[in-house]
Order: structure tokens, then sequence, then C-alpha cells
């Protein structure tokens, strides 16, 4: 019996255009998984005290404001330093080319700009999970 | 409880999943309950729940005490998936080291919890919280096994949702300790609250404890300290007269009674299997040659001789009872 993948769906930061990531949400639920959505606005230190508490698989940011090369950072930093290394990060929103180089480095697994089908977040984010489901 | 919030969430996801190690995680886990304050909040979809349990949880920080919660939303029967949403409720709790929340998904369970929750909340219990709060799905009228799990129980209302003949519905109503009529600065509030004393002068639910019909606006805090209290208030209530242990006893004994059915269901059917049985038997019903409660008794009969010590054991079986086993 396997379980179904945990995903945080958060937005960090000042940005207020959930719309995407509410399609997402509702995406990864038609997949069959199950996803903590928590909202706007949420700190870095929230986000990651909400991955650790649900013990999700995934955490998914979705960031539109620019802010990317401040808050993911810190975001993954903070889920290093709270034994989170296992979850997998994906972000999702406006981010220039030049800077995916930069979020690789600092942890992220995939980045999905504008456009970027449901299916292939979908299934990215499936082969990311790093943790055993059974 | 000491924070190793890391430790308690991943032994959450193994009671989910009941992993082969739960038995005995639950062998060690069970002793340690019973010092939790156990707060069901029950109600239809849009009344309020999670903005109430947010609001009682920032009374109970102020009082001092830490608080677990586990909040409930319905996967999707199509495609098992689901939208855990009560968290976005809670969020300024994720940083207080005093508050735990874990967003659980049904996993095809009706009811209103999901087939982990009593596990789930015993290891809440054990790992120290003053008070778990657990928030069922949104309710209808059968969503009432939070009864069985929690001391006490609160039932969110709101003005509006044609509740006013909702409330006559005796269903849901009976399960509830504590009416909270939420958005109380809306229309009607006054009307539903009235409503629902009605009901209760009429059919007294579990007497001699008659429920409070509280009026609140949990969104600005309002009337929260007196739902706090009429929790208080009802937990003492069970406490005396050795009302709490009698419904303990109760519970437990349902609890187990389920469990040796679904132990011994599952064990009857795997043996049926094995022996080639299973097959045939549901041939029989399929071709109506067999009714299917009589195919159920066909497979208990099989089992019982070798309970009776009959003459399906083969001799030299006993020979472990000469070692002094017996």
């Amino acid at each position: 019996m396997t379980r179904p993948i945990r995903v945080l769906v958060a937005k960090p930061g000042l940005d207020g255009h959930d719309r995407g990531a509410k399609v997402v949400a509702r995406a990864y639920r038609d997949a069959g998984m199950e996803v903590v959505y928590t909202g706007l606005h949420q700190t870095p230190e929230q986000v990651v005290q909400a991955a650790l508490q649900e013990d999700v698989d995934v955490v998914a940011l979705s960031i539109l404001s620019g802010a990317h090369n401040t808050l993911v950072p810190r975001i993954t930093g903070l889920l290093r330093s709270a034994g989170l290394d296992d979850v997998c990060v994906l972000v999702g929103g406006i981010i220039p080319r030049a800077d995916e180089g930069r979020l690789a480095d600092a942890g992220v697994d995939a980045i999905f700009g504008p456009g970027s089908s449901l299916d292939s977040i979908v299934s990215t984010t499936r082969r990311c999970v790093r943790k055993p489901l059974s | 409880m000491g924070g190793d919030y890391l430790s308690l969430s991943r032994l959450i996801t193994h009671v989910e999943s009941d992993g082969p190690q739960v038995q005995e995680l639950m062998g060690r886990v069970f002793p340690l309950t019973g010092r939790a304050r156990l707060i069901g909040v029950t109600g239809p979809p849009g009344a309020g729940k999670s903005t109430l349990v947010d609001a009682m949880t920032a009374g109970y920080r102020a009082a001092g005490l830490t608080v677990g919660i586990l909040a409930f939303d319905p996967s999707s029967p199509f495609t098992g998936g689901a939208v855990l949403g009560d968290r976005l409720r809670m969020q300024r709790w994720a940083t207080d080291p005093g508050v735990f929340i874990r967003s659980l998904a049904t996993r095809g369970h009706l009811g209103g919890l999901s087939p982990a929750a009593r596990g789930v909340a015993r290891l809440l219990d054990a790992a120290g919280f003053d008070v778990v709060l657990i928030e069922t799905v949104g309710a209808g009228q059968s969503e009432i096994e939070i009864m069985d799990l929690a001391h006490t129980v609160v039932l969110v209302l709101a003005p509006g949702a044609g509740d006013d003949i909702q409330a006559q519905k005796a269903g849901i109503l009976e399960i509830a300790d504590v009416l909270a009529v939420n958005k109380a600065d809306l229309a009607g509030a006054a009307m539903l609250a009235g409503q629902l004393e009605s009901v209760l002068d009429l059919a007294p639910s579990r007497p001699p404890w008659r429920p409070p019909v509280l009026q609140v606006v949990a969104r600005e805090n309002r009337g929260v300290d007196r739902v706090l209290d009429t929790c208080a208030d009802h937990l003492s209530w069970l406490c005396a007269e050795g009302r709490l242990h009698a419904r303990s006893v109760r519970r437990i004994e349902d609890e187990v009674a389920g469990l040796v059915g679904r132990i011994a269901a599952a064990s009857l059917v795997k043996e049926a299997r094995e022996a080639g049985r299973w097959g045939p038997l549901i041939q029989d019903v399929v071709q109506k040659r067999t009714e299917p409660r009589a195919a159920a008794l066909l497979l208990w009969e099989r089992l019982r001789p070798q309970h009776g010590g009959g003459t399906d054991i083969a001799p030299g079986d006993d020979g472990s009872c000469g070692e002094g086993s017996r």
C-alpha cells in the first residue's frame, strides 16, 4: 500500500496573486496527491514549519513578485537546518533565466515559468519525491 | 513536549500509512495517553470551524497551554487526492513552538475523520499537548465519528445557510456538547440561537448536560472565551460522578470489539483464499445458490472446529503439549 504524495503549496512574501497556486493545488489533488495549501503572505519560517509538521514530500513555492532570490535561498536554508534535506523544492512563477542557476545552487529541484503545463508540473513533482511512499 | 516536531510529524505519517511498526509503536504510545483534553469541532462547511479553532488556540496559548490540532478535509473519491485547506486559517501559529498543526485527508473514510484519526490523536496526547483540537470535515448529518473520539464536541453553525431548518434534524445536534452560532454579527444569528434552544427544549440530547447555545464572532475573537469556559465546564461535569470513566469503558469496548471483528474478517478471508475456497464460495453467491450472509457464516463454521479441538487437527500436532507448554 503506497501512501499519497504530500505537497505543500505556499506563497511566500508579499505577492498576492494566488490564482496560479490554486490551479496547481487543484491539479495535484486531481493527480491523487494531498495538498496542504497555506495561502498568501507566508514568511520563510512559516513555510518551513508547515513543511515539517505536515511531513510533506514536496514544497512548491509560487513567487510572481521577483523576490525569489531573497526568499528561496532563505527557505531552502531553513529546510536544511530543520533536517528536511529529503524534501523536494519546486518554484513556480516569474523567474528570469539568469536566476535559474542560482536557485538550483540553492537547492531548487525544478522551476516552472508561465505557460508550464499542469501535466509537466505533476509528472516532475512525482519524479522528484525522495522519501519512500510505502 | 520538548518540541521535537520532526519526529512527531514522521510518526504521524507512519500511523497514517498503517506501516509495519505501527502496532509496536501504539503499544508504547497508548500507556502514555489520557492527559490531554480532546475537543472536537464540527459543523457544516463554511460555518467557521477553522476560524474558531484558530481563535480557541489563541485563548489556550494565552493561558499557557500547548495545543495540538488535527484538521480533516475530504479526499476525492475519484482521485484519492485532497486539498487540505484548514491550516490556511491557522498559519499564524506555524512558528509558535507551543502549537502543532497537522492536516489529514479522510482517505476514503466516512464519518468525518480518517481511519488513523484515533491513533494520531493518541500520538498527540502522548506527546504531551494539554489540548488537542480536532476539526472534522464539513459535516452534514452523518459525520458523527468525532463523538467517540473527543471529550467535548463543539458544533459550529452559521446563520443564513438554511440552518434554521437544518436545526430541526436531530442527528448532528445530538452529538454536540456546545453549540456555537458563529458569524453572530450577521442577521439571523439570534433567531438561529433561539431555534436551537427550542429544539433542545423539545428533546434533550444527552441528559442531564444541556448544550449551551453561544453566539460567537470567531473572526473577531468575540465570544471565544465563553466557548473555552464552556468546554472546561463540560469536562468538569464529565469528571464528576465517574461519567468520564464509564464513557471510556464503553468506548474501549466498542474499539476492541470493532478491531476483533476486522482482524477476524481479514483472517477468515485470507485463509479461505489460500485454501482455494474463496472463489467457489463467491461463485455460489453470484449464481444465487447461496445467500451472502449464509456464505459468510460458512466461512466462520469452517474455522470453528479448529478452535474446538475437533477432528481437523492432524495427529502429531499435540506433540508441542508434551513439553509442558500448557
